[in-house]
């Protein structure tokens, strides 16, 4: 279970979370969605610890995320992130990649190693590329590289950061298609979307952030069928597919 | 030999500097890059004050003509007392010298990366050491090795300063053996060569790499 309770984080002067309050079961699928700037990526970053905030706490499992005494490196292996750049080591063949992490962090042998990672690169479609370099792959063939190297750690949490927002839109669907895949396998997930189709068919909830605070939260139907708030009803007429 | 007061002897003499020259620049850049690698890596990521000096520091080495650190290093070595050979001298001089440059474009080649891989490797779990030698020096290499091969070719022919505080390398061989020779053009042409015969392979083997490497 993730609970955020009262989180504020700021860049400089400029506070960007305004005391955010949310928890996720184990097995939900939580959608974030809102205009740019509104922190969706930043309430990521400060889940994993990639960035430290200001007040409130960040609980994990029990484990206080921001605390002093909290190993992050240990904690990561429990959250994977997959961001809206892809990110893939280019010096490493998509193999390596995934097998890296386990290698270096689960102190995997070399042969354990490979086997967790063919397996994750099949399950995303990707058995045929193993010993390609990134370089080689589509846009969206590294974003599914991306998931399965985060999967690999075998995560109990999935996050993903407008995954789809740098693909072009005929590869999006497969990147999607993955992510549903996961849903449908219980994975515990928090997606920052555009796609808000998607987030209505795949979401147990949907939280429409605001200048930096939860504006609203609700079920995918509540939320995109009829939105209490103004700012989120005008918010889903401006983007396409709500 | 050629008719001329050149004997073989002569050559082999030059071939025992060159030896010197090579080790000269094995150590210097050895010393020099392996300082230069732990200054470039933890320049970036120290705090701004601490970088600042350690960049000062760097700025001197780097402006103060190499001739004369070599001169004053050896001067420090007799005052302190130090008695270290003047070989050793001339080589903890080259590195030091080394060291400034190599930290700089270990440093470029750091910066080079992406802050998103570096955070995407964070994001796995993986420890700020772990990201170093996993994924910034080998991302980092491909921006580094043809600026530090440069700065083994240039640091190779640079040695030849220090026959100023009188290590007979190559350069100083030949001086040598032109004064007794007067055979300065001859002598100083096989020195040429022999500068060549050493630095064309290093040049070619990182050109190999890099063409290697643009192929991933
Ligand atoms: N590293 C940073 N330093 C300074 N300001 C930042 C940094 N990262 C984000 N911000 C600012 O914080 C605010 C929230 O950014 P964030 O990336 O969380 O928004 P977002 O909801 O993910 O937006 P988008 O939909 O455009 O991705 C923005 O105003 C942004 O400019
Ligand atoms: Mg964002």
């Amino acid at each position: 279970m993730i609970e955020v309770s009262d989180v504020r984080k700021s860049f400089g002067k400029l506070e960007v979370l305004k005391g955010i309050n949310l928890t996720v079961k184990k097995g939900e699928v939580l959608s974030m969605i809102g205009g740019s700037g509104s922190g969706k990526s930043t309430m990521l970053m400060c889940i994993n610890g990639l960035e430290p905030i200001q007040s409130g706490r960040i609980v994990v499992d029990g484990i206080d995320v921001h605390a002093k005494s909290t190993d992050l490196n240990h904690l990561r292996k429990r959250i994977g992130i997959v961001f809206q750049q892809w990110n893939a080591f280019p010096h490493l063949t998509v193999l390596e990649n995934v097998m890296l992490a386990p290698r270096k962090v689960l102190k995997k042998n070399r042969q354990e190693a490979e086997q967790i990672a063919v397996r994750h690169l099949k399950h995303v479609g990707l058995g045929e590329k193993l010993k390609v370099f990134p370089s080689r792959l589509s846009g969206g063939q590294q974003q599914r590289m991306a998931i399965a190297r985060a999967l690999a750690m075998s995560p109990d949490y999935m996050l993903f950061d407008e995954v789809t927002s740098a693909l072009d839109p005929q590869l999006v669907g497969e990147v999607l298609d993955t992510m549903r895949m996961l849903s449908k396998e219980g994975m515990t997930m928090i997606v920052v979307t555009h796609e808000m189709r998607f987030a209505r068919e795949v979401s147990d909830r949907v939280a429409y952030f605001h200048q930096g605070k939860i504006h609203e939260i609700g079920s995918p139907e509540q939320i995109f069928g009829s939105p209490n708030q103004p700012e989120t009803a005008n918010f889903l007429k401006s983007v396409h597919g709500a | 030999m050629f008719a001329s007061p050149l004997r073989w002897n002569d050559v082999w003499l030059m071939l025992q500097g060159a030896g010197v020259t090579l080790s000269l620049t094995f150590w210097a850049v050895l010393g020099g890059t392996l300082l230069g690698l732990i200054l470039g890596v933890v320049r970036p990521s120290s705090r701004w004050w601490v970088s600042a000096m350690i960049g000062f520091v760097l700025d001197i080495f780097r402006s103060v003509p190499l001739l004369i650190q070599l001169v004053l290093v050896n001067s420090f070595n007799s005052i302190v007392g130090l008695r270290l050979p003047v070989f050793t001298v001339a080589c903890v001089a080259l590195a030091l010298y080394t060291a400034a440059y190599c930290a700089e474009v270990v440093r470029s080649g750091v910066l080079a990366v992406p802050l998103t891989t570096r955070r995407a490797a964070r994001s796995l779990g993986m420890s700020w050491w772990q990201d170093i030698t996993s994924i910034v020096l080998p991302m980092g290499m491909r921006v580094m090795l043809p600026t530090w091969i440069g700065l083994t070719l240039g640091v190779m022919k640079d040695t030849a300063l220090v026959l100023w505080i009188g290590v007979a390398e190559l350069l100083k061989t030949s001086q040598s053996i032109i004064t007794r020779t007067q055979e300065p053009l001859l002598v100083l042409a096989i020195a040429g060569l022999i500068y060549f015969v050493i630095s064309y392979p290093i040049a070619r083997a990182g050109m190999r790499l890099e063409k290697k490497w643009n192929t991933q």
